[in-house]
Formats: C-alpha cells, sequence, structure tokens
C-alpha cells in the first residue's frame, strides 16, 4: 500500500497548478473563487484556452485528439483546476456526447462532431429527462417516427425534454427518443443528435429558487432529424443511454470543488469570528473529516479502475458523499454569515462575501436530486454491491 | 499509488484469519469469557506459535519488526473473532511505548519476551478521577482506571506525575506491596482493572528524551494503538454490516425477504458508506500514525476515529434494529459485535474528544491564515 502520488503524477499536477495560476483568465478566477454565475462566454474562454494548450480533449484518448491522461491524471486536472479557481468543465459535450461518440458513432459522426466539441465552436446539451420521466427514464415518450422520402429518410420527432442545463446556449442536443412504442420500455429507444436550429424546437426557461436561469424545457414539434443522425442501431438507444450515464460518473465526488468550497468557508467563518464558536467549528471541522475520508475512497475507486477493474456501483457512494458535503458546505457558509446572507441583489447591507451565499446555498439542492439522484444511487448500492 | 496489500501482508491476514474462523469460535470464546480469569493462556500462545505475538517487536529483539499496516491487517482479522485476549494492550501498545521509552538494557529484557508470549506487559495510563498518580521518592499513589486487561499483566508500566511536574514512566510488578488490582469485565466481554497504588515501589525505566518527560513517547505509542484499534472496528463493521445483508435476504415477513424493502436498503447503503469511509481513514491512520510531524499525526488521527467512532455507533445501531428482535439477544454474536463497537468509540479518545481536538487545531490554523 502506498498512499502517494508518483513523482510523475506529482510533476503533473504542478504542471497543471501552473498552467491554471497563468492561464485562467482573472475576471473568471474572481466568479468561480467567489461563488458568482458564469456566463456562456466564461466557459467558451476557458475551454478554447485549454484547447489551445492541447487539454482541450479532457478526458478523451490520444486517437481522437486528447491528451490520453489516465484516470489518475484526469483526477489530478480536475482537482487542480477546481482549487485554482477554474470553471466546472461543461460535461454535455466533452464527457457525456463524446465518449458515445468514439465508442457507437461512425467515423462520419466523430469526425463531424468531436473536434468542434473540443474547441468549443459547439455546445452540446442533454435530452434525456421528461415530465413524466425522471428517475424512471426508460419511460420517456418522446417519439420519432421514421419517414421514408427520396429527399433522405428522417425522423419526425416530437415531444418534450425538460431541465436541460443551460439548453439556452446549446447548439446540439442529444436525445433519447421512442421509435418503437410496442416494444418493452428499454427496448424501443433510440439516439438522436438534433440541431438547436431545426424549425419546432423551442427552448423555455425554468427559473430555480435561486432566481437563477440554468434549466430549460425544449419543446420538439415536428422536428425533422435526418436518419444520419442516429447514433448506432434504431431501438438500441438504451444501451448508449446507459453507456454515458457511466461516463458522467467520473469525477462525480468533486473532491476539487468540495476542498476549494470549503477552504471559502474557513475564510468566511474565520472573518465572521465563527471560528471561536465550538459548536461551529466542530462542524467545519466535521466536514473537513468527511472529505477527508472522501478524498481517499476516491483514490481507491480510482486506483481500481487504473488497474482495469471497472469502476462500477462503487461511485454511487462517491456521488452521495461527495453532494452531501458539497451541499453541507454551501449550508454552513450561508449559516456563518447569518441574517447577511437574506438580503437579495444588495450591496453593502453586509459584507460583499454574504450576498450571493443565500442563493449558493439554494442552488446546491440540485447536487443530490440530479444525475440519479441520491436515493436511486442508494438503490443501487442495496442492490448492485450488497445483493438486496 | 496503491491500495493492495503484498503477499506477506496477505498471508499474515490469511493465518489470523484462519485462526479465528477455526481456532476462535463464538463458542470458546464464550467460554473464555465466562472463565474466571476471563481470558487464555492457552489461547495466548496459540497465537505466540502462530508468530503474532511479534508483529509489533523489531527483529533485533526476536520479532518481525513490522509497521502498522500489518498491525492493521492482524487487528481487522482479530474483528470479527472479538479476541478477548489482551494483544491491542499487549502486543501492540506496550512494546512501541517500551521501544520508543525504555533503555537499551529494559528493551533487552522485555521485547523478545513479549514476541513470545512469555511476558504480558501492560501501559496504565488513565487516572482515576481527582486520583492522579504521582511518583515521590520512587513511591507510586494514586489510581488508574479502567485500564485494559492490566489484570492479566505480568508487568505494568505506569505515567505518573513527578514533583517536577514531568510525566515519567515506571515499571511496576503486580505483586509488589502498595499494589492493589481490582479487575472485572467491561460491556465488551473483554477484562480491564483499576490499579490503586499505596507508596508502591516501582523502578523508574524512561530513558534518554523521555527520561524526565515521557508524555511524546506516550503519545506515539497510544497513536500506534488507535491506528491498531481503527483496523479492529473495520474487522467488525464488516463482519456486522455482511451478517445483516444475509438477515435481510433470509428473514420474511408480508410474503418476501425484508431486504426486498426500499427503507431498510436505504439503511443498508447509510452503513456501507459509514464502512467505506471508515476503511478509508482506517488506511490513512495507519500510514499516518507514526509520522514525526506530531500535529498533522494528530489531525489524522482524531479524523480517523471521528469516522470510525461514528460509523460504530451508526452500523452497530442499525444492524440491531434491522434484524429485530434476534438482534437484541446474547445468542447472537451480533450483538457481541455491537457491544465491541460500543467500547471502540468510546477507547482512546471518544468522537467528541477528537473532533473538538480537530476543531480546535483547524480553527488556529484558519485565524492564522
Amino acid at each position: 500500500m502506498d498512499l502517494d502520488f508518483s513523482p510523475g503524477e506529482n510533476a503533473f499536477r504542478e504542471e497543471v497548478r501552473q498552467f491554471v495560476n497563468d492561464g485562467l483568465p482573472p475576471h473568471i478566477r474572481h466568479k468561480v473563487m467567489n461563488g458568482i454565475h458564469l456566463d456562456r462566454d466564461d466557459h467558451v474562454l476557458w475551454q478554447r484556452t485549454l484547447h489551445q494548450r492541447g487539454w482541450g480533449g479532457v478526458g478523451w484518448p490520444r486517437e481522437f485528439g486528447g491528451p490520453g491522461w489516465t484516470p489518475t491524471e484526469l483526477y489530478i486536472f480536475e482537482e487542480e483546476c477546481a482549487k485554482g479557481g477554474a470553471p466546472r468543465l461543461i460535461s454535455f459535450g466533452l464527457k457525456m456526447i463524446a465518449p458515445v461518440l468514439m465508442v457507437f458513432g461512425s467515423p462520419e459522426q466523430q469526425a463531424r462532431y468531436l473536434p468542434k466539441i473540443m474547441s468549443a465552436e459547439e455546445w452540446w446539451c442533454q435530452g434525456y429527462s421528461e415530465p413524466g420521466a425522471g428517475s424512471d427514464l426508460a419511460s420517456l415518450k418522446t417519439r420519432a417516427e421514421l419517414v421514408k422520402s427520396s429527399a433522405g429518410d428522417h425522423y419526425l420527432v416530437n415531444g418534450q425534454k425538460t431541465w436541460t442545463t443551460l439548453g439556452q446556449y446549446a447548439d446540439w442536443i442529444f436525445c433519447l427518443v421512442r421509435t418503437d412504442p410496442e416494444a418493452k420500455p428499454q427496448r424501443g429507444i433510440s439516439f438522436l443528435l438534433i440541431d438547436m436550429k431545426s424549425p419546432g424546437v423551442t427552448v423555455r426557461p425554468i427559473i430555480t429558487l435561486d432566481g437563477a436561469h440554468e434549466v430549460n424545457e425544449v419543446w420538439l414539434e415536428d422536428v425533422r432529424v435526418p436518419v444520419a443522425n442516429r447514433i448506432g442501431e434504431e431501438n438500441q438507444g438504451w444501451t448508449y443511454a446507459k453507456f454515458l450515464l457511466g461516463h458522467e460518473r467520473t469525477n462525480i465526488a468533486g473532491i476539487g470543488i468540495a476542498k476549494r468550497e470549503l477552504a471559502r468557508l474557513k475564510r468566511i467563518a474565520a472573518a465572521e469570528g465563527r471560528l471561536d464558536e465550538a459548536l461551529f467549528a466542530a462542524r467545519v471541522a466535521q466536514l473537513e473529516i468527511d472529505l477527508m475520508a472522501l478524498e481517499i475512497t476516491n483514490l481507491r475507486v480510482l486506483s481500481a479502475e487504473g488497474a482495469h477493474q471497472a469502476p462500477g456501483p462503487e461511485a454511487s457512494i462517491l456521488k452521495i458523499k461527495g453532494t452531501e458535503i458539497q451541499q453541507a458546505i454551501a449550508e454552513l457558509m450561508m449559516q456563518a454569515v447569518g441574517s447577511a446572507a437574506l438580503p437579495v441583489g444588495q450591496t453593502g447591507v453586509g459584507p460583499d462575501y454574504a450576498a450571493n451565499l443565500g442563493a449558493g446555498y439554494c442552488n446546491l439542492r440540485k447536487l443530490s436530486i440530479f444525475g440519479g439522484s441520491n436515493e436511486i444511487q442508494k438503490n443501487i448500492i442495496s442492490q448492485m454491491i450488497m445483493g438486496l | 499509488m496503491n491500495f493492495d496489500f503484498n503477499e506477506d501482508q496477505r498471508a499474515l491476514a490469511d493465518t489470523v484469519r484462519r485462526f479465528v474462523a477455526k481456532d476462535y469460535g463464538f463458542e470458546r470464546r464464550r467460554a473464555i469469557r465466562d472463565s474466571a480469569s476471563g481470558w487464555s493462556r492457552a489461547v495466548w500462545q496459540e497465537l505466540a506459535e502462530l508468530g503474532v505475538l511479534a508483529v509489533g517487536v523489531g527483529e533485533g529483539h526476536g520479532g518481525l519488526g513490522y509497521g502498522p499496516l500489518e498491525t492493521g491487517l492482524v487487528m481487522n482479522a482479530f474483528g470479527a473473532g472479538l479476541l478477548l485476549e489482551p494483544y491491542l494492550a499487549a502486543a501492540v501498545v506496550a512494546p512501541a511505548l517500551i521501544r520508543r521509552a525504555t533503555s537499551a538494557d529494559f528493551q533487552d529484557q522485555w521485547l523478545p519476551r513479549i514476541a513470545t508470549g512469555d511476558s504480558i506487559v501492560v501501559f496504565a495510563h488513565q487516572d482515576g478521577r481527582g486520583e492522579a498518580v504521582r511518583a515521590i521518592d520512587g513511591k507510586l499513589s494514586g489510581r488508574k482506571t479502567v485500564v485494559t486487561h492490566a489484570d492479566c499483566a505480568d508487568l505494568l508500566l505506569v505515567s505518573a506525575r513527578a514533583a517536577d511536574g514531568g510525566v515519567r514512566l515506571f515499571a511496576l510488578a503486580p505483586a509488589a506491596p502498595g499494589v492493589t488490582l481490582r479487575g472485572y469485565p467491561t460491556l465488551d466481554g473483554q477484562r480491564a482493572a483499576d490499579l490503586l497504588l499505596d507508596q508502591a515501589t516501582a523502578t523508574e525505566v524512561g530513558a534518554g528524551d523521555t527520561a524526565n518527560n515521557a508524555t511524546q513517547a506516550i503519545d506515539a505509542a497510544l497513536d500506534i494503538g488507535l491506528a491498531a484499534l481503527c483496523a479492529e472496528a473495520i474487522g467488525i463493521m464488516e463482519a456486522t454490516v455482511a451478517a445483516t445483508v444475509d438477515y435481510l435476504k433470509t428473514r420474511r415477513q408480508f410474503g418476501q425477504p425484508i431486504g426486498r424493502f426500499q427503507a431498510l436498503q436505504h439503511r443498508m447503503a447509510d452503513m456501507l458508506l459509514h464502512q467505506e469511509q471508515s476503511r478509508s481513514m482506517s488506511y490513512l491512520a495507519a500510514m499516518q500514525c507514526t509520522n514525526p510531524d506530531q500535529k498533522l499525526r494528530q489531525r489524522t488521527l482524531s479524523a480517523a476515529k471521528v469516522t470510525i467512532g461514528q460509523a460504530c455507533r451508526f452500523i452497530a445501531q442499525n444492524a440491531v434494529q434491522l434484524h429485530g428482535g434476534m438482534g437484541m439477544t446474547d445468542e447472537l454474536i451480533l450483538s457481541h459485535w455491537f457491544k465491541r463497537l460500543t467500547a471502540i468509540e468510546m477507547s482512546f479518545g471518544d468522537t467528541d474528544f477528537h473532533l473538538q481536538r480537530f476543531a480546535a487545531q483547524l480553527s488556529r490554523e484558519a485565524q492564522a491564515a
């Protein structure tokens, strides 16, 4: 047993740290370090900065233009980016559709889509959830009918997707659609890539409890989608969908983000004099301890992954604990400033750092809901790991 | 980075696991627990023959010269068997303390005997309330309380405050004049004793840096003990969680195994989360418990004890709960795991102690930053 990173990994960490330090635009760092919302341009600029460095394909193998990092290097990269104040990578293109394209996409599809994900020329969003299909995703109803035509076969898509994160910026949406309504739920699903500019696509904002516009409804009315935009075989979409969900779970614990936010919590708590209170200090201590344990647990999962054992259902442990810790940090940060967290959109009422802590707390309630709710994760643990 | 154990380490763990499975069954343990002494010297000799008593003793003294990882593997493997014999006290803490605090002569005399199981040495440290042991002119007076396994020791090491305020280390024969040992069983079925000292004649054994103040050496030895205790806790948690999963698969109510009910499934998932977070911290504790940087070492060990202490409570309580009435019975080993997990949480500083120690250090550092 050896809990140290290798000299090569440590050198890589230093390289990433240096790059984030030098390459991350200061206005973006300021926003991230202080929990301020990022806009589209911030994300695009950071992705382009990475791309120029040759790191645009984060998590991708070399053959598709990625840096070909090991799981451990990817972990180090994400941790250093988070600690240095870089934006969270927009995963829909990089970490969701890209791996699907690499494994199940045609060479034409790979050549068409992958380079523009890496260079941030095209923004992707995810069309999985529907109003009636959340945790029970396979019950989705968005219908795609094959239409034969001399101008080229296409699907006619009708339905509604929801909780579409940052769909307002998206150029493309990858969608699960029902192509065979007679088959069992999982069997009649296909996986389509849909141009958001297609006639019949309407994006409507959903304002969340923090007042932000982060998620959307996407309405699809008689949207024509060329058959060439289908991934793999018709009615095999569930296989690709599950493959994608497996990739969504990399960096699921968010160790780097939690470390950065815990450091912010400690700064705020110290400034507010709250660390002199034994009870408050103990609550902060509990979170730091939980995070220490989760970091080792994450490294254990990673180490098994590196040895070519599947990450498997253990990732559910990381999702639950990681999101609980991030939520608890945001909650305690809000508590730390007391009533100064309550005024909305004001400056000069309390200290500057207090202004968005209420909204930040509200926003992070999403963590235990998305990406497979924490209750679904517990189902996975008890059924897949414990055999109940 | 890797989390694998090497071949020697796996063989050592297998040896102990086989011993527990074959030679330390629940019925034998029950008979030992109910015997007059509450432990078995025969078992101690069996452990000596297996070589496990030599794990914590250096090669120069006839030991195996292993470190905290190997000790942890042994303790982990003992976990499910709920060993009643004084392994932690006599084969982990005592040699660690002797190596750090005493003269070469004392080490030469006692360490080989510890490795062969010929002598049981126990460290008595916790003072009775308002009756701290003091050393005046080489005589010890006062009370040590709830000293685990003190009543089976051939030799006691006793910490005592000298007139100059320093903490010194003394060797004491249990039969010496002025020594009264009041032994009793503890909640977990193990033995402990109160040590009443009235002008007891003892030999000062601290040497070198520790002659006048043994505090650092004592802390270092107890930290090694704490890491070993953490490893034991993981072994018991594993057994407890596995037994509860089995029970949920076999116990039927409302026409189906109760493990089909989501409320119980989620409780089991929570138990597994506690177990895996604890396992992670147990590894970290083993890797850091000999770190000479005391601040870092204590920070890590406190974090480990908090994580593991909370898991001990959560897993123990919920395992009994999910077993229903059967969980309440003395007949099932489960209730004995429950009691040992309870005692572990309260040993070597409980969760509150370690959370406060960790928090105090965190506050100091955050405010200095």
